[in-house]
């Protein structure tokens, strides 16, 4: 029971600290320049903790120690790629982006090709995306809440971050997520590397994997339970075992009502219904879900079949070009003061996830010694949030669990943030006329809608449809980006068809994986994990389409050029015209801004 | 303001100061009909860079080629180091048997090298792509 005070006491004080610091920046703000882009004034060093905050998100705080406990070397592609992503923003996109002046993403296709139709497909892509990625933060938020009290129900967690979030965002715009932000990256490597350290520390103490009373990690075997342990699986769950393994049970098996013992031999698939409890004695092997590798030394080696190597291939395009295309991460680009400082931001970036990074996946391999059981019930993600209360009984065990749990929670609010800001300040400058209210009206419908969202849909992996939604960002924003900055023939036409042939085929391969999920995982491996097609596929299309219609290759395209290249001492830059929004007040103000001579 | 000076490089001071703090209140403006020393051939070149004429538009194509030629250098080194990762482990599974300093390779060549690879190519690349734009902005100026 105290272990619970702890780690609700850890989430309350989070959730509070994060509302202050919101609430006394908000203070800040007044035009739209602050609640679209802080006014293009923030430094590079406070901008890479605010991006690596936005960014760390559920995926990366829970889901990365999960899929490293669950796929073992395989997983280890997920942080290189949420990193990787940032060395192509930087080098490709960073400064050129800024420099264009633009202040959502929607605006910048419409800088660079001039098309309102552009803009419009842009910011329902925008939007799309944005709903795709929080709705899946707001959902580990009521995971990771009923995890903490059993006996609440998953939607209040769910809607306590939604909450703080639209409050924030509504009184400050990016003014205020900035320093959120910011804060939570730092509390975020502090609640992961404080807890990791010291089960280190423990781990060591006790002898490391040597001193016999568990399966080394390398060793062709199935990972052992180091106590008797009690599983109950809650939701139904497909298991395979490598050897033979006697456990007690009392549920559904199989379809069939079990009270007592049981036994089950290596190359037969059970089925565990819910509510049923399997107790392991010590040293007994783990049952893992289906498709894990059920071994350690599978689980040690890294692309151990083909179809592993394909879908590394493709995941690796996903986040290596996805990063770049996600909304949310795009507009903190625009709060930079100029080209120079988006590509410092990014170095920044670089060190600040390579410092978070190493966390999780020593977590997740620690898991996979001392919290077997999440592979039995599937629910690989909550490993950072139980390794430490499994790992050192007792207070220090459940003060570490607090610390995680208010990290996890840090998690879904920074990335939830951000992209409800990216999202309003698309919505309110597109679709209403972009004054300050009109981004806060957006924020109270950019946040209430993925709530609902969240409550009404299944829950699934969290990190998968984060997968999915870098395939998307990758197959759609990524080659107008690139393209955009580096190659002067694109058109507004190609833009619009690549966007809809690379969109509409990681939909169609959404739907499929979905269904096969649900009718028995038919399904070629390319479908859960598209990009290796839809990103190639995408950029021809762009290509294609450009070169077929040079006449609509904008006029000023080498002014635009210019601007977003020449460097920025040469004051050649112009931001977009922001100014034109909002009251004859507020205009006179930011008419004195930077870049205006 | 009027620590400025007038003259050559005044545009630059002004610039600059306005990154550092934010313009609260109007600022006063001195104003300056005409300056004799304002030097005419920074102006004249960045005219040309604004107008497209030829020779700006050749000035711009090539920085934008130096800078792409410099980020595709970077990209490469730590695409192919990553693309042939893979399907190192695929086709010589004996490489996941070798241990250094008690962890196993690939966890090492996945778990830790990637990092300061990456931040390695960023290094070097923002070196260099502020260094081009240094020497543009010298040519410009000259």
């Amino acid at each position: 029971m105290s272990a619970q005070i702890w780690a609700l006491g850890g989430v309350l004080a989070v959730t509070v600290a994060t509302f202050v610091v919101g609430w006394r920046a908000s203070r800040l703000a007044s035009t739209t320049q602050d609640f679209l882009v802080a006014r293009r004034t923030v430094r590079s060093r406070r901008n890479a903790a605010a991006v690596s905050g936005e960014y760390l998100s559920a995926a990366s705080f829970l889901g990365v120690a999960g899929l490293v406990l669950k796929d073992g070397a395989d997983a280890l592609w997920y942080p290189i790629g949420f990193t990787a992503g940032y060395l192509a923003l930087m080098l490709f996109v960073a400064a050129p982006l800024r420099r264009s002046g633009a202040y959502t993403l929607p605006d910048f296709c419409e800088a660079r090709l001039g098309s309102r139709a552009l803009r419009g497909l842009a910011a329902v892509m925008v939007v799309f995306i944005g709903l795709l990625y929080v709705v899946p933060q707001l959902q580990a938020a009521g995971l990771a809440l009923s995890n903490i009290l059993p006996g609440v129900p998953t939607w209040i967690g769910s809607a306590g971050v939604a909450t703080v979030v639209i409050v924030n965002v509504f009184g400050g715009g990016m003014r205020a997520i900035t320093v959120v932000q910011a804060f939570q990256y730092w509390f975020k490597l502090f609640a992961i590397a404080a807890p990791t350290f010291i089960i280190c520390v423990l781990f060591i103490g006790r002898g490391g994997v040597h001193d016999g009373e568990m399966t080394s990690l390398s060793e062709p075997l199935a990972p052992t339970f180091t106590t008797a342990t009690a599983v109950n699986v809650q939701t139904p769950v497909l298991l395979h075992v490598r050897e033979t393994v006697v456990f007690a049970a009392r549920g559904t098996i199989d379809d069939v009502e079990v009270n007592g013992s049981v036994r089950w031999q290596p190359g037969i698939d059970h089925e565990v219904g819910a509510n049923t409890t399997l107790n392991f004695s010590q040293h007994s092997a783990v049952p893992v879900v289906v498709g894990a590798p059920a071994d350690n030394a599978s689980w040690f080696a890294p692309s151990s079949t083909a179809g592993d190597m394909f879908a590394t291939y493709s995941l690796m395009l996903a986040l290596f070009l996805g990063t770049m295309g996600l909304p949310h991460v795009l507009v903190r680009f625009y709060t930079n003061p100029d080209g120079r400082a988006a590509r410092r931001t990014t170095l920044h970036v670089l060190v600040l996830l390579a410092l978070f990074y190493l966390f999780p996946i020593m977590i997740g391999a620690l898991s996979r010694l001392y919290t077997p059981e999440l592979l039995v019930t599937g629910k690989t993600d909550t490993a950072v949030l139980l390794l430490p209360t499994k790992f050192a009984p007792g207070i220090l065990g459940q003060i570490l669990g607090a610390i995680t749990a208010a990290g996890a929670f840090a998690a879904f609010l920074s990335t939830s943030s951000g992209l409800v800001v990216s999202v309003s300040g698309v919505l309110s400058t597109d679709v209403l006329r972009g004054r300050v209210r009109d981004f806060r009206f957006a924020t109270a419908v950019a946040g209430a809608v993925p709530l609902a969202l969240a409550i009404a849909v299944r829950q699934s992996d969290i990190s998968l449809t984060v997968g999915m939604s870098f395939a998307l960002a990758a197959s759609t924003f990524s080659p107008i980006l690139l393209l955009g900055v580096w190659w002067r023939k694109l058109t507004w036409v190609g833009a619009a068809a690549g966007i809809l042939v690379g969109g509409g085929l990681v939909l169609a391969s959404l739907v499929v994986s979905t269904i096969s999920g649900l009718t028995g995982d038919w399904a070629w491996g390319v479908v859960n994990q598209p990009a290796l097609i839809t990103v190639p596929v995408a950029f021809a299309t762009v290509i294609v389409v450009s070169k077929m219609t040079p006449s609509k290759i904008p006029a000023d395209v080498a002014q635009v050029r210019l601007r977003m290249h020449a460097p920025d001492g040469l004051g050649l830059t112009r931001d977009r015209a922001v100014a034109s929004f909002g009251t004859a007040e507020e205009r006179s103000r930011l008419a004195d801004g930077r870049h205006r001579k | 303001m009027s620590k400025h000076s007038v003259g050559p490089g005044r545009e630059e001071n002004t610039t600059r100061r306005s990154y550092s703090d934010p313009p609260t209140k109007p600022r006063r403006k001195r104003v300056v009909l005409a300056d004799s020393r304002a030097p005419v051939t920074r102006l004249r070149t960045v005219v040309e860079l604004e107008e497209q004429t030829s020779y700006g538009e050749e000035l711009v194509r090539q920085l934008i080629r130096a800078q792409f030629k410099a980020a595709a250098w970077a990209w490469g080194v730590v695409s192919v180091v990553f693309i042939s990762l893979p399907a190192l482990f695929f086709f010589l599974p004996q490489l996941s048997n070798v241990t250094l300093a008690g962890v196993r390779l690939p966890w090492l060549a996945l778990g830790l090298l990637p990092f300061p690879l990456l931040f390695g190519a960023g290094y070097w690349y923002n070196h260099r792509a502020e260094r081009q734009e240094r020497d543009f902005v010298a040519m410009v100026e000259k």
